[in-house]
């Protein structure tokens, strides 16, 4: 991210504010679906989905993935997938479990 | 002796030094919190049924919604203290770095009042499982703030205005990286914020 | 404006300075750890009688206690794994060596670098003073599994060490990831790299990715200690006849999953930068190019990547279902194949090469076998159905020293010989290395090979007495004899190795820029390189890491600077 003229970025300022804008709404939707009267599964499923799309915001434009070097991408998805291996850690030792009982 | 690719970008890979090293730093904070996270599923998944739920009830969900806000108003203002320096205007970049400050001390003067309710009402990391994973993950993310909030602190006071003046490239490349993982700070509170307070 | 003692010798940014730093305090603390296991030995050998030397003065009667025993041993695996080989390969040796063979004059970030050294050397220095409080060091084993861990005394400064450690890994390896993506000289492509190089980069993302979850168990067993969480903790726990009074609801699993996730990949942080290191110096001493350098810089990744999925066959004992089981089970066999690659391409690269036996090339020479037979003795630990009756026995002892002591140490060992005319400017004393290495050969395996022995009988590893009050321990109690002489010879042996090292850096022979006639970029700097800069020019590379004796040219070895028009 170097070399920008001024115009460049002014339109970038302008979407930092959209950015802002829609992580609000969010942010008001994620606290409203909590009151909503559903099962847990699907509470953490709408709570989940709209983290991530609040996470993918940031990331994307206040962290500028969405422009990133290949190289930084790479390292990123390399970690990301490590994580989910870190993530279903748990799960598989929940599921697991529960077959030998 | 100069190191290569401090300031400049190395053709070949299109990034300068401290870029890389900083996404590899924030690539190991996601293992940090990812490890924490994994127990937090752990635990939420040995507790009784619905226990965790019952249990987060505790928390004050009106004063999280507010701490988001201010965390991401913060995420925000970081963002264009760094445009601002791109578009050479000194004097917005430190206004925009004080907003990014005072935001980072709301949000501590919030959290700290939302700790000592709990105390007062005898709810301490022992108190169940979940109490304790919400002490640990918050209180890391608190500590992260306050790193944050040292360098900024660092880059906000007179010897910024030394290093805009002598190297202004070199500078921006370092608020772009203090900004980077200021919004991975920002990033992580995203997830703890409905994992902890909402579900 | 010369530079002051303390900025040079003390905080020096220079990175060859701080792989020194890293490589002395390294080796001392090796030795340190070998002396707890010498004061083990002791115990096991000749159970419950007075220590020589320095029992009378620690214990009342001079007899080893129990307690002091379990602490010996938590903190002697500590030590050798994150204060010593770990710091000694990657450390010393990648912060050395890794800047050198790129061609570069520094690491990426020299500040950081320092900032790794010393708080590498915080952690050591509280991992050491915890011997001394009243307290007394760590006794749960370098695993440190709760709800044990929780309880036993000296278990929290353990915990603040780790951090430190792992803080000082995280930085150093960060930093050497950058210093290869970055800083390669003009020419150096990405397959030009020496091995040595790419075992280093696959190392330090092994750390950066695999070493935080370790942190964030770390700081959830200091809670659990410090202000009474029960992450650990099951609900009901009865200690010593009582219930415990934590609130409970965690799991000792919990800690075991997290540990291993760090743990199995460190295992290949072990061993990976000694293949990188016996690579060079195979290649050099047969004047060869290394065989299938491709399918080792392949072998490496993989390798890398498939350790973060192995990790749960360090628990098939936790009574783990079928499913998970079966899961890691195949992970660990697929992950045997990239190591037999490197291994089999190392044997391969020495067919009809003209082997020149120098010291380095003994312990490299040695590394083949001796990983090869740790290697091997794991495939039984890797399958749940053998596993159950190996597990926790000196079986298992015997399989990771194998691929650690006579492996990955005798590799920093051929490190040592070969690079040690680059970093003082003199050859370490040829007879002298080998009066060190043959006879080390032979106690390393006095130490280990009756260990496998033992463990088939059924010997437990945690043992105070080795076993004697076991009527199925009878027949090979004999052994412990054995293994204990052989470590008490293998320790003094090493005064050889302590003399020629000192010896040879005032009065070695006189070494000048490229004593072994080698190929990669280290070899074109003065010795020692140059403070703050390495190369007197800017370096530019025009081959491949390997270029021994092809044929029609002039000399047996073509170095990664020479221009491709002078090849005929």
């Amino acid at each position: 991210m170097s070399g920008h003229d001024n115009t460049d970025i002014q339109s970038h300022v302008r979407t930092y504010m959209m950015v802002f804008g829609a992580l609000a709404i969010l942010t008001v939707l994620t606290v409203g679906a909590s009151y909503l009267e559903v099962t847990s599964g699907e509470s953490i499923f709408i709570a989940l989905i709209i983290a991530s799309v609040k996470g993918s915001l940031v990331a994307s434009y206040f962290m500028h993935l969405i422009s990133e070097r290949a190289m930084i991408i790479n390292i990123l998805l390399l970690t990301i997938a490590f994580f989910f291996v870190l993530m279903f850690l748990p799960l598989m030792t929940a599921t697991d479990a529960a077959t030998i009982l | 002796m100069e190191i290569p690719y401090t300031v400049k970008e190395r053709p070949d890979t299109g990034l300068n030094n401290s870029k890389l090293g900083i996404w590899l730093f924030l690539a190991s904070e996601v293992m940090l919190f990812g490890g924490l996270f994994s127990a937090y599923v752990f635990l939420r998944l040995g507790a009784p049924e619905g226990a965790f739920h019952e249990w987060g009830k505790e928390l004050n969900v009106p004063l999280a919604t507010l701490n988001t806000m201010v965390l991401i108003t913060s995420s925000v203002t970081m963002v264009m203290s760094w445009a601002s320096l791109k578009m050479n205007d000194f004097k917005k970049y430190k206004l925009y770095m004080g907003l990014t400050l005072l935001c980072a001390v709301i949000f501590l003067i919030v959290k700290y009042f939302e700790y000592t309710a709990k105390f007062d009402h005898h709810l301490y990391p022992s108190t169940n499982t979940f109490l304790a994973i919400y002490f640990t993950l918050t209180g890391l993310h608190g500590l992260h703030i306050i790193g944050g909030m040292i360098v900024m602190t660092y880059f906000w006071l007179p010897a910024g205005n030394k290093m805009w003046h002598s190297e202004p490239e070199h500078f921006a490349n370092r608020i772009e990286i203090a900004g980077l993982y200021w919004h991975f700070v920002d990033l992580v509170w995203i997830f703890l914020f409905p994992i902890l307070y909402l579900l | 404006m010369p530079e002051p003692f303390w900025r040079k010798y003390i905080f020096s940014q220079d990175h060859k300075v701080i792989g020194i730093q890293y490589g002395l305090t390294a080796l001392a603390f090796l030795f340190f750890g070998f002396c707890l296991m010498m004061i083990m030995r002791w115990q096991l050998a000749y159970p419950e009688t007075p220590v020589p030397l320095i029992g009378e003065f620690l214990w009342e009667n001079g007899i080893l206690l129990p307690e002091v025993y379990n602490s010996l041993g938590a903190m002697h695996g500590t030590i050798m794994i994150f204060l010593g080989v770990v710091p000694l390969a990657v450390g010393a040796f990648g912060n050395y060596f890794v800047p050198l063979q790129i061609g570069t004059i520094d690491m990426a970030f020299p500040k950081l670098n320092m900032t790794s050294y010393w708080s590498y050397f915080v952690g050591g220095v509280i991992m050491v003073a915890s011997f001394f409080t009243p307290e007394g060091a760590a006794r749960s084993g370098w695993t440190s599994y709760p709800p044990l861990a929780d309880f036993e005394p000296g278990q929290t400064l353990w915990l603040i060490g780790m951090v430190f450690l792992i803080t000082s890994s995280l930085l150093g390896s960060i930093n050497i990831i950058v210093t290869i993506v970055q800083l390669r000289a003009p020419g150096l492509t990405w397959m030009r790299l020496p091995f040595f190089v790419w075992t280093q980069l696959v190392t330090s993302f092994l750390l950066v990715l695999a070493f935080p979850p370790l942190e964030a168990a770390a700081v959830l067993q200091l809670m659990d200690r410090v202000v009474g969480t029960s992450f650990f903790l099951p609900s009901g726990l009865v200690v010593s006849g009582e219930i415990i009074s934590a609130t409970g609801g965690g799991s000792p699993l919990l800690w075991q999953h997290l540990f291993w996730f760090l743990a199995h990949p460190e295992v290949y942080v072990l061993i990976l930068p000694a293949m990188g290191i016996v690579c060079e110096v195979i290649a050099n001493n047969t004047r060869k190019p290394i065989w299938g350098y491709k399918s080792l810089v392949y072998a490496a990744i993989f390798l890398g990547f498939m350790s973060f999925i192995v990790w749960a066959h360090h628990m098939f004992m936790t009574g783990m279902g079928a499913t998970m089981s079966a899961f890691f089970q195949t992970t660990t066999m697929i992950i045997s194949i990239p190591s037999v690659i490197i291994l089999t391409a190392f044997f391969l690269s020495l067919w009809g090469g003209s082997i020149r036996y120098n010291t380095p090339m003994l312990f490299a020479l040695a590394f083949l076998p001796m990983f090869g037979i740790g290697g091997l003795t794991g495939l039984p630990l890797g399958l749940a159905a053998s596993d159950i009756s190996l597990h926790d026995t000196y079986y298992v002892i015997g399989h990771f020293h194998y691929v650690v002591a006579p492996g990955t140490i005798f590799a920093l060992f051929a490190g040592i010989y070969y690079w040690f005319p680059k970093m003082t400017g003199r050859k370490m004393n040829e007879t002298l290395g080998k009066l060190h290495f043959w006879p080390s050969l032979i106690f390393m395996n006095g130490i280990f090979l009756p260990m496998f022995i033992q463990g088939l009988a059924g010997i437990s590893r945690r043992l105070w007495d080795g076993g004697a009050i076991y009527s199925h321990a009878a027949d090979t109690l004999w052994l412990n004899e054995v293994m204990s002489v052989s470590a008490w010879l293998l320790g003094l042996i090493q005064f050889v190795f302590i003399v020629n090292f000192f010896y040879s850096m005032k009065k070695g022979e006189k070494a000048g820029r490229n004593p072994w006639d080698a190929t990669t970029l280290e070899w074109v700097a003065p010795s020692p390189p140059i403070a703050h800069g390495n190369f007197e020019s800017d370096i530019e590379v025009h081959r491949s890491a390997y270029e021994y004796s092809v044929p029609g040219r002039k000399r047996d070895f073509t170095p990664q600077t020479e221009p491709k028009k002078s090849d005929n």
